[in-house]
């Protein structure tokens, strides 16, 4: 789900461009030091695969069909790291090129679908690859697209825009229907992939596993945070954004416009104290999962 | 003078245990331009690729007198400019005119002179008129006319070129050997179409798997291991038509 | 495909095409933070943002026309969007919704309209974006069009067989998987191919640039001149 510019408070996809610029960043300074020009090739033509993989449609219901998205198939073919590179490029062009998501909104989308969604895809295959390997691909398809769909529309909510109860739940479920086709594309092209050349698909790494395994899951539990917070009450999601001054109603449309007594006297001051916390508080979060995953690309 | 290109017992096996270079001999002289034959996976593409040093297994493979190694290889590549089979691979860069001035930076040429080369090189090619397009929009000729312009800029002493006439219709393959045949460079043509080679080349190898069986003219080989250019030869002919009436 | 299309405009030659991209990409930033921190119902300002869009794609020489269609493709999300907050009581956010996100898109379109990607990319790497994730972005949009070709014949060469196996729905499944694989297993190696003609020609590791940038004067005085009437309509 690509969130166009002008759906997200501007809190919000501020904070989320000031997440994700550092997060990728740090990801790039790690993998240039390792990779060498060398896999550039290799990463820009896996983007490009899959841009045009989106064309093969695979039938899963009367009338109705999915396609790829990515995320975890990458993960498990390039591993985590390069993966979320690429995915960044693809949502760029997406962005840029095709008009597909917004260009503020473009911290949010990637975070939403190169980071967290990447991160989360791997985190199956990274616990359980080995073991349960089947099984672990399936979940990682599937969390990849439903981490990325619970955080869009937990931001969205978060942002004030209105959505019936009914409607958050049509979603979800959409979410989690496209999830479970991720999870069966992902791993029926695997298997296909396996066959045609074992090296193809990584092994999952064992080395220093635990980082990412960390990674992996707290990437999982925002995704399942905002999953739950937009099932189970996406009016106090709401009502948390407007409280925390992230609305866009409240944010810089119309400043002070519907300000109720918090606990700071002056209203610009608790919002800008609260969008600095959470920013901050996001930012760490990032900045050390980055930095995890590139020492231990790096061992 | 020595040779530009001799091989000595030149062997190589890929990964999975194939033994696709099986002791070749081979050498290549200044001005010469030679064709070499061969069915698929009989090696031909293989033998090329050791040239460069892009892959490299044991024997020797001296170009100008330079052993192929690690230390030589800038320098190696400079002196052998290779145009691949499939032009979508080779021209990468997002213009025609940076895509061939990327040897000559590689070369350490600063911008100014790298883009003097690559015009130089384009109109040699007869494509300056395309400097500025992307490469997806050039049609097949015109891409494997950029492809060469790209190893010109590089000044190189020998053109190896992987099956050029590959997705070209007749009149773009003639065009073609006119271009080449005004090059003064030595040539090393992989191909399977007997025309172009015969009409470019005077020396013509066979290759059969891994190994170089036969050195002689164009006409000769073909004769020999009756390699023609339709496939189907004289009595083919005659046999199909009878089954037709 | 459509964004042929777009690339063909971004080859024009105007005023706002010889722009220096790092000039356009921060008027376009600005124009987009005005515009997101903008009331939906500060009709003025709106007013002052359309017209400079309309202004830049008259001088641009492009379609206006045909612009304003293609921007009409955020129109499906944005407009249910909208809906369900009209029927929520926010009937202000329902409008800014649709018009700041249509508005959003044409700018956008409007960049890439007048700037070739490859300049667009020189601009983002020049402004700090990482070579490494340019480079990356290069090589995408390069065999972005080459593989979806290949994409394209593996789809038409599935339809030809569908109509006379009649395979069922798993079938037809595992039919796509496989497909992709092959897409996928031809991709990596014409990567690999794409390297070997790089080493071929003396790649060395790093990319060199070939054209500097240049910001002149005139790109100094598009931003400032644009950039501070988008802040002036902002804040009136």
């Amino acid at each position: 789900m690509h969130i166009p510019d002008n759906f997200l408070s501007t809190p919000v996809w501020a904070a989320l461009d000031a997440v994700s610029i550092p997060a990728v960043g740090l990801m790039v300074r790690r993998a240039s030091r390792e990779l060498e020009d060398t896999r550039i090739p290799l990463l820009g033509v896996m983007g490009a695969f899959v841009f045009a993989a989106q064309m093969i449609n695979f039938p899963v219901g009367p009338g109705t069909s999915g396609h790829l998205v990515g995320g975890a198939l990458l993960a498990c073919t390039l591993g985590p790291a390069p993966a979320v590179l690429v995915m960044t490029t693809i949502i760029a062009i997406q962005a840029f090129v095709f008009q597909d998501g917004g260009v503020l909104a473009l911290g949010a989308n990637v975070f939403n679908m190169a980071v967290a969604g990447v991160v989360a895809g791997y985190w199956p295959f990274q616990v359980w690859g080995a073991t349960r390997r089947r099984a672990a691909i399936f979940m990682g398809g599937f969390l990849s697209v439903m981490v990325s769909g619970s955080l869009a529309l937990a931001e969205l909510l978060i942002s004030g825009v209105a959505m019936p109860r009914v409607l958050v739940f049509t979603s979800l479920g959409l979410f989690a229907v496209n999830a479970l086709i991720e999870g069966a594309i992902t791993i029926s092209v695997v298997q296909a992939l396996e066959k045609l050349n074992p090296g193809f698909v990584q092994k999952p790494e064992s080395s220093n596993g635990r980082v990412l395994a960390v990674l992996g899951s707290s990437g999982v539990l925002l995704g399942v945070a905002g999953f739950l917070l937009a099932s189970t009450a996406p009016d106090g999601i709401q009502r948390l954004g407007r409280n925390l001054g992230l609305t866009s109603k409240a944010a810089f449309a119309t400043p002070l416009a519907d300000y109720s007594v918090g606990y700071f006297q002056s209203g610009w001051l608790r919002k800008a104290t609260a969008g600095l916390a959470g920013l901050l508080l996001i930012y760490g979060l990032c900045a050390a999962g980055a930095r995890m995953i590139a020492r231990r690309r790096s061992a | 003078m020595t040779p530009l290109i001799e091989v000595r017992d030149l062997r190589f096996q890929y990964e999975d245990g194939t033994q696709a270079l099986d002791g070749i001999n081979f050498t290549l002289h200044a001005g010469e331009t030679v064709a070499l034959f061969g069915a698929n996976g009989s090696g031909k593409t293989t033998f090329v690729l050791q040239l460069n040093g892009i892959l490299q297994g044991q024997g020797s493979v001296t170009v100008c007198g330079l052993p192929v190694t690690k230390d030589n290889l800038a320098t190696v590549r400079s002196k052998i400019g290779m145009v691949f089979q499939d032009s979508d691979e080779q021209l990468f860069m997002p213009t025609v005119l940076e895509d061939v001035a990327f040897g000559p930076l590689n070369q350490g040429l600063t911008s100014q002179q790298a883009i003097e080369k690559a015009i130089a090189a384009l109109k040699q090619a007869r494509m300056e008129h395309a400097a500025n397009k992307a490469p997806y929009h050039l049609s097949a000729g015109e891409k494997r006319k950029v492809a060469l312009a790209g190893v010109l800029a590089m000044d190189p002493e020998i053109l190896v070129l992987d099956e050029p006439t590959t997705f070209l219709d007749p009149p773009a393959q003639r065009n073609l050997v006119h271009l080449l045949s005004e090059l003064p460079q030595a040539k090393l043509i992989v191909t399977h179409n007997t025309r172009f080679a015969g009409a470019l080349a005077q020396r013509a190898v066979f290759f059969e798997r891994g190994k170089l069986v036969a050195d002689g003219t164009v006409q000769e080989i073909v004769q020999r291991f009756d390699w023609t250019y339709s496939a189907l030869a004289p009595e083919d002919l005659r046999y199909l038509a009878q089954r037709r009436l | 495909m459509h964004h042929v299309l777009v690339d063909q405009w971004s080859q024009g030659s105007s005023p706002l095409h010889a722009r220096d991209p790092r000039a356009k990409l921060l008027v376009l930033v600005t124009f987009l933070v005005a515009l997101a921190t903008t009331a939906g119902n500060a009709f003025p300002t709106l007013a002052v943002d359309a017209a400079l869009l309309a202004a830049g794609a008259l001088i641009a020489g492009l379609p206006l026309g045909r612009l304003l269609l293609r921007a009409m493709a955020i129109l499906p999300f944005s407009v249910t969007f909208g809906i369900i907050s009209w029927l929520a009581g926010e009937h202000l956010r329902a409008i800014a919704l649709v018009e700041k996100s249509y508005l959003s898109t044409v700018a956008v379109l409007l960049l890439v309209g007048t700037t070739p990607l490859p300049r667009l990319l020189s601009g983002l790497e020049a402004l700090g974006t990482p070579r490494l994730l340019v480079l990356l972005a290069q090589f995408l949009y390069r065999y972005l069009f080459v593989i979806s070709e290949q994409a394209q014949h593996l789809r038409l060469a599935a339809a030809c067989r569908e109509g006379s196996s009649g395979a069922h729905r798993h079938g037809k499944f595992r039919a796509a998987a496989g497909a992709l694989a092959v897409l996928f297993a031809r991709s990596y190696y014409r990567a690999e191919g794409i390297h070997q003609a790089m080493l071929a020609r003396a790649f060395t590791g790093r990319f060199s640039p070939l054209n500097p940038l240049r910001f002149g004067p005139a790109d100094g005085f598009f931003t400032a001149v644009i950039g501070a009437m988008l802040i002036l309509a902002r804040i009136q």
